[in-house]
């Protein structure tokens, strides 16, 4: 047999006949349409379309041909070539949707049996997660995350507060104190030390949130633990003034109970701050109706307001013992400051009943909460 | 405080033209929180009337009990039949008869029934049964001169508030100090009760007094003779000392309580003919003695001040008076103590005898300086109009104030603080609408009232402007807080743990950190451990909560034990918490350091010093089955494993390599302990441990066996976390080769030797590898172990050859039997 570029020899290019291709045709598309899976499809692929396949065989012709035929020789090759190709893949198409239908329907499985491999689900406490919650809210204002130590100096937690060593409001605290007597040291009762250890280590301004646990001496029931969990705000600025006081608890309040909630100021007595106040929320379920009678709201219990915390102007005695000076002072500073409980935030949102479901470890309750992010 | 409102309207007329609801809100509103309404009589319905026992008979009883048949005058034609239970009255007394239709507190109906064998026609009362009291001792005999057939309802019905008075506000522990608040608070005019006229006293010879303290400021005496000894407190009095959360005891000493409750100002009666020579205000003696009211006898401390007669202490000063003087039913003569005490004085008296009382708790808050001698007057005329007696023309009135400054107040300094304007004129009302004397233009001079000793600058002065024109006045800005740097990398790494362990299958546990007293005997720690040095709480509530925890472990094994006990066997928790490491040696007290100026250095580091250690740790306690059974067949129970891994996710955030080196730690069983190191097997720094615990600790807490648990310091693992931010790896596009090896080692050969050595040996090429079979067994003998890895290697910038993979592993396998005497198994 001649190869490509072999002198020409009509009688060898025989192949190359327009009946023969057209035969070609006939015949392969017959054979592809004939195969009946896709094992046959292929050998039918072979022998239509493979090298030794008189298409293959007609495009080895080609170089015999002289140079002014090989144009339309190879015009007329691809024109069968491209005809089988595209029965080919028709066919193909055809028997793998057959394929599918048979094969993979029968490798189906039961989606709805359990997905998880018998590893039991975890969570996060919903304490820790409405500690993240509010954090969050003040990093976005761009303040920052303040910590400190549980077990306190008294100094951190009552004198620098301005809650002298005889003064009735530290006798009111139920305070557990560490041993020996007279250590000067307790159980933080509030997380107000935090802004002290802040105010006397930070550059001013400060715009500090402290989150944490503090502790009483009281007895546990369904709605008081002796460990509770608080966070506290602390502003010291130039020209801080109580309508800033007011407006961050409303943006707080906003961004924790919902857009159209609203604040309160009750004044009340603290001796760190002056003004004082206690701040109150309108109850985000009710919207303030309170209601009474079975109408009642039950996240209020009717009030209308839900009691949140307490709050007010730093006092400048608490300034002076961080050794800033206040403008009462001549000074540059103010500052306010507010704190709350989040336990019964959680449980006036979860609808938890008994406060000590909080603290036992148990993990359904925390199961069923620890998925709120 | 327990507020009548018959008494606060009697001081505020006017006041009763508004609701009780209304009168609360408004005394909230202004600081004074009203905690609650009690409507007294709320729960009588129909009749309840006074009634007259005519005459009874007494009849006994099969069941032991004698009952009265009484005949009752209620103003009707004929007296009613009644039967009656109580023996505490005679024919004549008055009593409360509730009749047929009568509906008592709690449901309780009256109808006429047969029983002991008489028709009863209606009930004779006890204070209880009418929830006016809980005097249960017999029926309420009422004043002889009780009009019969009188709706009782009428004579005591009255509403109470419950007010919580702050501690910066003694004066409002009183009636005068509440219907100043009121009238301020609804613009009533307001009548001082205690603005009556002084008679002239002085010097004329009255008991002798001498002060010899500071911590008394004033004291006022003054004696009463000839009092009537059968004279009682009427009974509109005695109802307002009940109502108010007080036991009515004799005229004399009713007198003193209704003026401490009345005006705010603490009296004392001494039976004057008791008190022998003067009255000398002075600080107790080492040594000396008193036995108080309540029956219990004192040694007083140097400290305490106290009143004293030529006897020697006859009262505690403020506090409670002395046994020797008490008022009995024969006193005639009284001597009325009108005084002023120190509070802190007072607060440690308190606070060292544990003894509270109604004075105490108002001198402990401030008592008005200039209310002394109208108080004494008051209840002189009191004493003179209600019990007959005869005031003596002389008294004393030793009167040692001191001067109150002048406060400046800058007209500006409330608007400043507020952050809205005030009227120059409103600033000034609402300083007068408090009691004070308000002179000049800017700034303002003001006196505070002698009733706010806790006026003391210009921050309370703005609070009283700024309160009394209504926080709801304050507009609502948000301040421009400077940018802050985000979370540290100490919380932002406590976050992403808590994530990490939570989607690793842990629950979390919030738990308070106190531990029984037995909890490090259940963990079986050595006698020595440092973890026994526990601070110690001095007012435990109880003995379960007097130790704070130095690790984590006992209050999570206990939170384990009791989901495992409520049938929740397979659970996994976590703690992320403090801890509290006082070390062995006893900690300094913390030393007293001022607030008049900011603490230097060594005081904050002397405050420090003081407390313990309180690093963060995190821990896992897991029990039961780590994969449940289930249709896919890879359930197994939680292993040791499990507690190294936990530990493992917890350094990740950190990128903090752990190694685990076995260790005998308890409470983990001693073949099944981890200590986890950071920076070398031998070498490291020991952050923490983990593994299965040790059975008995198991058992000592209710646990199934294989509990396993893990501890960390999260301190030390943020202390060794590598600091700069990691470096890119160069990520190669070239195809890995995959090498096969197995190694038979001495079983004891810890795995992460033998993994080292192939690592070192392997070369740069070994991009990883994976323990993938782990064999023991005859066919390779006792005491050996077979451990199969697969080996990856790659190059960064060619396809590697055959030769290449082969090299590296061969290599790598002689690293591991030179340094382990691993032998490759064929």
């Amino acid at each position: 047999m001649s190869g490509p570029g072999s002198s020409y020899d009509p009688k060898e290019a025989v192949a190359l006949s327009a009946d023969s291709l057209d035969t070609a045709r006939v015949d392969g598309v017959r054979a592809f349409a004939a195969a009946s899976d896709l094992d046959e499809l292929k050998a039918a692929r072979a022998a239509h379309l493979g090298d030794r396949s008189p298409i293959g065989l007609a495009n080895r012709e080609i170089g015999t041909l002289p140079p002014e035929a090989r144009k339309q020789a190879g015009q007329r090759i691809n024109e069968v070539r491209t005809a089988l190709q595209e029965a080919y893949a028709a066919r193909e198409a055809e028997l793998e949707a057959a394929r599918d239908a048979h094969v993979l329907v029968a490798e189906r499985v039961d989606v709805s049996l359990p997905s998880d491999e018998g590893r039991p689900r975890g969570a996060r406490h919903p304490l820790t997660l409405i500690q993240e919650q509010v954090s969050d809210v003040f990093l976005g204002w761009g303040w920052e995350i303040a910590e400190g130590p549980e077990v306190e100096a008294e100094w951190f937690n009552f004198d620098a507060l301005n809650i002298p060593a005889e003064h009735p409001a530290r006798a009111e605290q139920d305070t557990l104190y560490v041993a020996p007597a007279g250590s000067g040291v307790v159980l933080r009762t509030q997380t107000s030390p935090v802004q002290i250890r802040s105010l006397l280590t930070r550059e001013l301004p400060v715009y500090i949130a402290c989150p944490g646990r503090v502790f009483r001496a009281d007895t546990t029931d369904a709605t008081h633990l002796p460990v509770f969990s608080q966070v506290e705000g602390l502003v010291v600025d130039e020209g801080i003034t109580m309508a800033h006081l007011k407006g961050t608890l409303d943006a707080l309040a906003r961004a924790m109970f919902g857009p159209a909630v609203v604040t309160r100021l009750r004044p009340s007595y603290f001796p760190f701050v002056e003004p004082g106040a206690e701040v109150d929320y309108r109850c985000y379920v009710c919207d303030g109706a309170g209601r009474v009678g079975e109408d009642r709201c039950p996240t209020c219990k009717g009030e209308g307001w839900i009691e949140w915390g307490g709050c007010g102007m730093v006092a400048p005695a608490v300034l002076r013992a961080c050794g800033i000076e206040p403008v009462e002072d001549g000074g540059r500073w103010s500052g306010f400051a507010f704190g709350m409980g989040l336990e019964r935030t959680v449980m006036a949102r979860h609808g938890v009943a008994d406060i000590r479901d909080l603290i036992e470890g148990d993990v359904r309750l925390t199961l069923a909460l620890g998925g709120d992010a | 405080m327990r507020v009548p409102l018959s008494w606060l309207t009697e001081v505020l007329p006017g006041l009763d033209a508004h609701a009780p609801e209304e009168i609360a809100h408004r005394l909230t509103a202004a600081g004074l929180a009203v905690e609650g309404i009690d409507r007294v009589g709320a729960g009588i319905r129909g009749p309840l009337i006074t009634g007259r026992v005519v005459s009874f008979d007494e009849e006994p009883q099969k069941n032991g009990k004698t009952i009265r048949w009484c005949r009752v005058d209620v103003g009707e034609a004929e007296p009613r039949g009644i039967v009656c239970g109580a023996a505490n009255f005679g024919p004549g007394d008055v009593v409360a008869v509730a009749l047929p239709g009568a509906v008592l507190p709690g449901g309780f109906a009256i109808a006429a029934r047969k029983t002991y064998g008489h028709t009863s026609d209606g009930m004779i009362c006890s204070l209880r049964e009418l929830d006016l009291g809980d005097d249960h001792s017999g029926i309420w005999v009422l004043p002889p001169d009780t009009a019969i057939g009188a709706d009782v309802l009428a004579m005591i019905g009255d509403v109470v508030l419950d007010v919580a008075v702050p501690a910066d506000r003694g004066y409002a522990l009183s009636i005068r100090g509440l219907a100043r608040e009121a009238a301020t608070a609804f613009r009533l005019p307001f009548r001082d009760p205690a603005d009556v006229a002084l008679p002239s006293i002085a010097g004329r010879g009255g008991h002798p007094v001498r002060i010899e303290d500071p911590g008394c400021t004033r004291y006022v005496a003054r004696v009463v003779g000839g009092l009537d000894l059968g004279a009682q407190t009427p009974f509109a009095l005695k109802q307002r000392l009940t109502l108010a959360g007080m036991r009515p005891i004799s005229l004399a000493v009713d007198v003193t309580n209704l003026v401490l409750l009345g005006l705010g100002q603490p009296l004392h009666a001494f039976d004057r003919d008791k008190v022998q020579g003067p009255i000398v205000v002075r600080r107790a003696r080492a040594g000396e003695r008193l036995r108080t009211l309540d029956d219990v006898d004192r040694t007083l401390h140097e400290e305490d001040l106290v009143i004293t007669d030529d006897s020697g202490p006859i009262a505690l000063a403020g506090v409670m008076g002395g046994a020797s003087t008490e008022i009995t039913a024969g006193t005639s003569a009284v001597l009325v103590e009108s005084a002023r005490f120190d509070p802190v004085s007072v607060a440690r008296t308190v606070a060292r005898h544990n003894l509270g009382s109604e004075a105490a708790r108002r001198f402990e808050r401030g008592v008005d300086d200039a209310l002394a001698p109208y108080a004494a007057e008051v209840a002189v005329r009191m004493l003179v109009e209600l019990g007959g007696a005869t005031p003596e023309d002389a008294g004393t009135d030793v009167d040692a104030r001191p001067a109150r400054p002048t406060l400046v107040l800058p007209l500006a300094a409330p608007a400043r603080k507020a952050g809205r304007d005030y009227d120059p004129a409103v600033v000034r009302a609402r300083l007068e609408d408090v009691g004070a004397i308000v002179t000049g233009e800017d700034p303002l001079h003001v006196e505070p009232p002698s009733w706010r000793p806790d006026l003391t600058g210009e921050a309370e002065l703005t609070e009283e402007v700024i309160r009394l024109e209504g926080y709801d006045t304050l507009p609502s800005v948000l301040p421009r807080a400077v940018p802050g740097r985000g979370l540290t990398r100490g919380q932002r790494a406590r976050r992403r743990i808590g994530a990490a362990l939570a989607d690793a299958g842990y629950v979390e546990a919030v738990i308070p950190p106190w531990v029984p007293l037995d909890a490090f005997d259940r963990l079986g720690l050595a006698a020595g451990d440092d973890r026994r040095n526990a601070t110690r709480i001095e007012n435990p509530l109880s003995d379960d909560e007097s130790l704070l925890r130095t690790t984590l472990l006992p209050g999570l094994l206990t939170a384990l034990a009791r989901n495992v006990g409520r049938g929740l066997s397979d659970v996994g928790l976590y703690e992320c918490g403090l801890v509290f490491r006082p070390g062995a040696d006893p900690l300094p007290a913390a030393p007293p350091v001022g607030v008049a100026r900011r603490p230097d250095d060594l005081e904050l580091k002397a405050l420090d010093a003081a407390l313990p250690r309180q690093p963060w740790r995190v821990a896992v306690v897991l029990a039961g089955q780590w994969r449940r059974p289930g249709w896919m067949g890879t359930d197994r129970p939680v292993s040791w494993s499990d507690a190294v891994d936990a530990a493992r996710l917890v350094a990740r955030p950190l990128r903090v390599h752990l190694d685990a080196v076995a260790d005998d730690h308890a409470p983990w069983h001693p073949g099944r302990c981890a200590a986890l190191r950071v920076g070398g097997r031998d070498e490291g720094v020991l952050v923490g441990h983990a593994g299965e615990l040790h059975p008995r600790v198991c058992a000592a807490f209710d646990l199934p066996p294989r509990t396993c648990a893990m501890e960390v310091e999260l301190d030390l693992l943020l202390a060794t976390a590598p600091p700069s931010l990691p470096r890119a790896p160069l990520v190669s596009r070239q195809p890995p080769v995959l090498r096969d090896i197995a190694l038979v080692v001495g079983s004891d050969v810890p795995a992460a030797e033998v993994e080292a050595a192939l690592r070192d040996g392997a070369g740069p090429l070994l991009e990883g590898l994976v323990l993938f079979d782990r064999y023991e067994g005859v066919q390779i003998g006792e005491g050996k172990v077979s451990l199969a890895y697969r080996l990856t290697f790659r190059a960064a910038d060619r396809t590697l050859t055959d030769d290449d993979a082969n090299a590296a592993r061969d290599a790598a396998a002689a690293a591991a039997s030179a340094r382990t005497g691993a032998s490759v198994r064929r």
